[in-house]
């Protein structure tokens, strides 16, 4: 499951990354709603959503985006989006305007299980997903509560700290995941930190899906000194070298 | 007890405003503080320590004085300032760094991180610190680093490690962030030691706490000095600590009118001013729900004021509260009119104002020239000048130069 930012460099060019990377066999797709304030990302993340504010990038163009895009796409898409801007937006037109766009959930990062019953309710009639995180320093009987809460899947964040690419992530990971599959029977996706081939290979067997930003959001990045085609072509081979880890 | 006593609620709720808006991985940490605070507010010998340290390191209680001669060419009320400037650091932010501090020792964690704007609550950080033998880690912005650069000095002097903050507007907010995002990582043995009453519950509760000492003083400072309670009391509000320290012990005290001041910066334009209350609307940012400035999509909008300690587009959800149940007026002071009151206060008392309190001294003369003689108005001279002399002197040259040309 990759993760890219809406807008950066232009929202024409995430469509075709989108693309790209469902046709390359991505079986879903995460699209971060650049933030002003972003808390929970890494230097690469926070970057292009700097970069795509300072294009002066709204709520209303990503949707007309994703309104184009959505029905031609073989695999479903998700926001990562902060509780400010679905606040602001107000939480039933966020998620009505997501929908009508063909978005299936959304990822709210700041928003904890305490203060998740408003938008969860309109989640839950409106038939979208609240997908919510379990971290490492989530307590077990949290962890058992947040799984009981969520739709859609659980997002396992594989470290304590924030978006980036690591070279190593932490043991416990397969143990934990392990332990959080016995209480739910939702898919568990890991994310945050994964960019190589061989933490595809460690954490594909206990994993429904793995997601992968940063390395996906730098090489985007090149698109602004580099043919376009080109990035492409490379975020594409990218992508497939990690599936073709899954299968291993 | 009466409706406003009773907040925050256990999740952290002012009426509708505070809450915790943070990543999961943060959820454990702010639930062991919160317990932690908790337990230590039942423990005799946790006041005990603090109040020691109050009253003999940090020299308080500290004066309620009559500002004679700036009341009289006002022509109208009698000024008192509340002298936290004169509290060992040189403003009201120690106040919560040694309660802060103490609760990392309770928690067993060797590392504190913190932001700072003016610098004030970063020296204060760093002092508590040294005091107690933390390791300590300051993010600041780097407008800020330029503008407060004594600050800096005497941060590192103290043994604190200053980290410039690059991203964004260079400024508080963004140095809050940077904070949010080490304290992601290091969660475990970390404490991070937020400067006002700001940022997801339990903060913007534990630090009201820990500044309520100098309300509780004016308070007695008032009935024994003037023989009652006054009639106005004036702070200023960047995130809020000062005023909400002062305000929260008169709450129920339904005689005493209460005044916020934010930063009204070049003008009421957005972008010119740092003034969420004043002209801002609910909305999320840094952990809680109160008034900010944000554009229609959510993105918080840059802010400016000519003080660094006001420089930020939120408040604490506290304020929002008093200011949604109408027990506080919030109104805002021009970056041309602090200018004028940190000179009008040094000529007039022999006192330098920080940038920020000088917001509360511009709106207490105003209150003051409109009053009696019989009436009295309290300001919450927040902090001292000195940090600010070298700004100063850049900004009146390069206003005389504008003049000239
Ligand atoms: C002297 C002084 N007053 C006021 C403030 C503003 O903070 P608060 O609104 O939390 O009191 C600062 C912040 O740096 C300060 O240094």
């Amino acid at each position: 499951m990759p993760f890219v930012t809406a807008g950066d460099p232009d929202l024409d060019f995430t469509a075709e990354v989108i693309r790209q990377l469902v046709d390359r066999g991505s079986s879903m797709c995460e699209l971060g709603i650049p933030y002003s304030d972003p808390i929970a990302d890494g230097p690469v993340i926070q970057a292009s959503y700097t970069r795509a504010l300072d294009k002066k990038i709204k709520l209303a163009d990503i949707f007309q985006m994703l309104g184009r895009l959505t029905p031609t796409l073989a695999a479903p898409v998700v926001t990562m989006v902060s509780y400010a801007i679905v606040y602001r937006r107000g939480l039933e037109e966020y998620v009505s305007g997501a929908k009508a766009a063909g978005v299936a959930g959304a990822i709210v990062p700041d928003l904890p299980a305490e203060e998740s019953a408003a938008l969860a309710e309109i989640c839950r009639r409106e038939d979208f997903s609240l997908i919510q995180l379990v971290t490492p320093t989530t307590p077990r009987d949290r962890a058992r509560l947040i799984a009981e809460r969520t739709t859609g899947f659980i997002y396992y964040v594989s470290v304590a700290g924030i978006t980036g690419e690591r070279n190593e992530l932490p043991r416990e990971i397969v143990d934990n995941v392990a332990w959080l599959r016995r209480q739910t029977d939702l898919p568990i996706c890991i994310g945050f930190g994964i960019s190589r081939p061989e933490h595809v290979r460690t954490l594909a067997p206990v994993s429904d899906g793995l997601i992968v930003g940063s390395a996906i959001v730098r090489r985007v990045a090149e698109a602004s000194t580099k043919p376009r085609d080109e990035v492409l072509e490379e975020i594409g081979d990218y992508v497939a070298g990690l599936l073709a880890a899954m299968e291993e | 007890m009466p409706a406003t006593s009773r907040v925050p609620d256990n999740s952290g709720r002012f009426g509708p405003f505070g809450g915790r808006f943070v990543p999961e991985t943060l959820t454990r940490a702010l639930d062991e503080l919160a317990a932690e605070y908790d337990k230590a507010s039942g423990d005799e010998s946790f006041q005990a320590e603090l109040d020691d340290l109050l009253r003999n390191y940090v020299g308080r209680p500290s004066p309620l004085y009559f500002a004679e001669r700036l009341s009289r060419q006002c022509g109208g009320a009698r000024i008192y300032l509340k002298r936290e400037d004169l509290n060992h650091t040189g403003a009201h932010k120690i106040n919560n760094t040694l309660g802060q501090a103490l609760l990392t020792k309770r928690m067993g964690k060797p590392r504190v991180i913190a932001e700072t704007g003016a610098g004030q609550h970063g020296v204060a950080t760093a002092t508590a610190c040294a005091r107690f033998g933390l390791k300590c880690v300051v993010y600041m912005g780097e407008e800020d680093i330029r503008r407060q650069a004594p600050n800096v000095f005497s941060m590192k002097l103290l043994g604190a490690e200053v980290r410039p903050v690059s991203s964004g507007s260079r400024t508080l907010r963004d140095a809050i962030n940077e904070a949010m995002r080490d304290w992601m990582s290091t969660v475990e043995t970390t404490h991070y030691m937020i400067g006002s009453v700001v940022g997801p519950h339990p903060f913007p509760m534990i630090v009201r706490d820990f500044q309520a000492v100098i309300g509780r003083e004016t308070r007695r400072q008032c009935i024994d000095q003037l023989g009652r309670l006054p009639e106005v009391i004036v702070a200023c509000v960047g995130g809020g600590s000062n005023a909400s320290g002062m305000f929260y012990p008169f709450i129920e005290d339904g005689g005493v009118a209460m005044v916020g001041v934010e930063a009204g910066g070049r003008s009421d334009k957005m972008g010119d001013h740092a003034a969420p209350l004043c002209f801002g609307r609910p909305g999320v940012l840094h952990g809680s729900y109160s008034f900010v400035m944000q554009d229609e999509d959510g993105q918080t909008c840059d802010v400016h004021s000519v003080s660094a300690g006001l420089d930020y587009p939120g408040t604490g959800p506290e304020h929002s509260f008093w200011k949604q149940i109408g027990r506080v007026s919030y109104t805002n002071a021009t970056d041309d009119e602090v200018l004028a009151a940190f000179d009008t206060l040094a000529k007039a008392e022999g006192i330098l104002p920080a940038l920020e309190s000088a917001h509360a001294v511009a709106e207490a003369i105003k209150l003051a020239t409109d009053r009696t003689p019989d009436e009295s108005v309290v300001v919450c001279l927040s902090g001292r000048g000195d940090k600010d002399a070298q700004e100063i002197a850049r900004l009146t040259e390069s206003r005389k130069l504008r003049v000239e040309s």
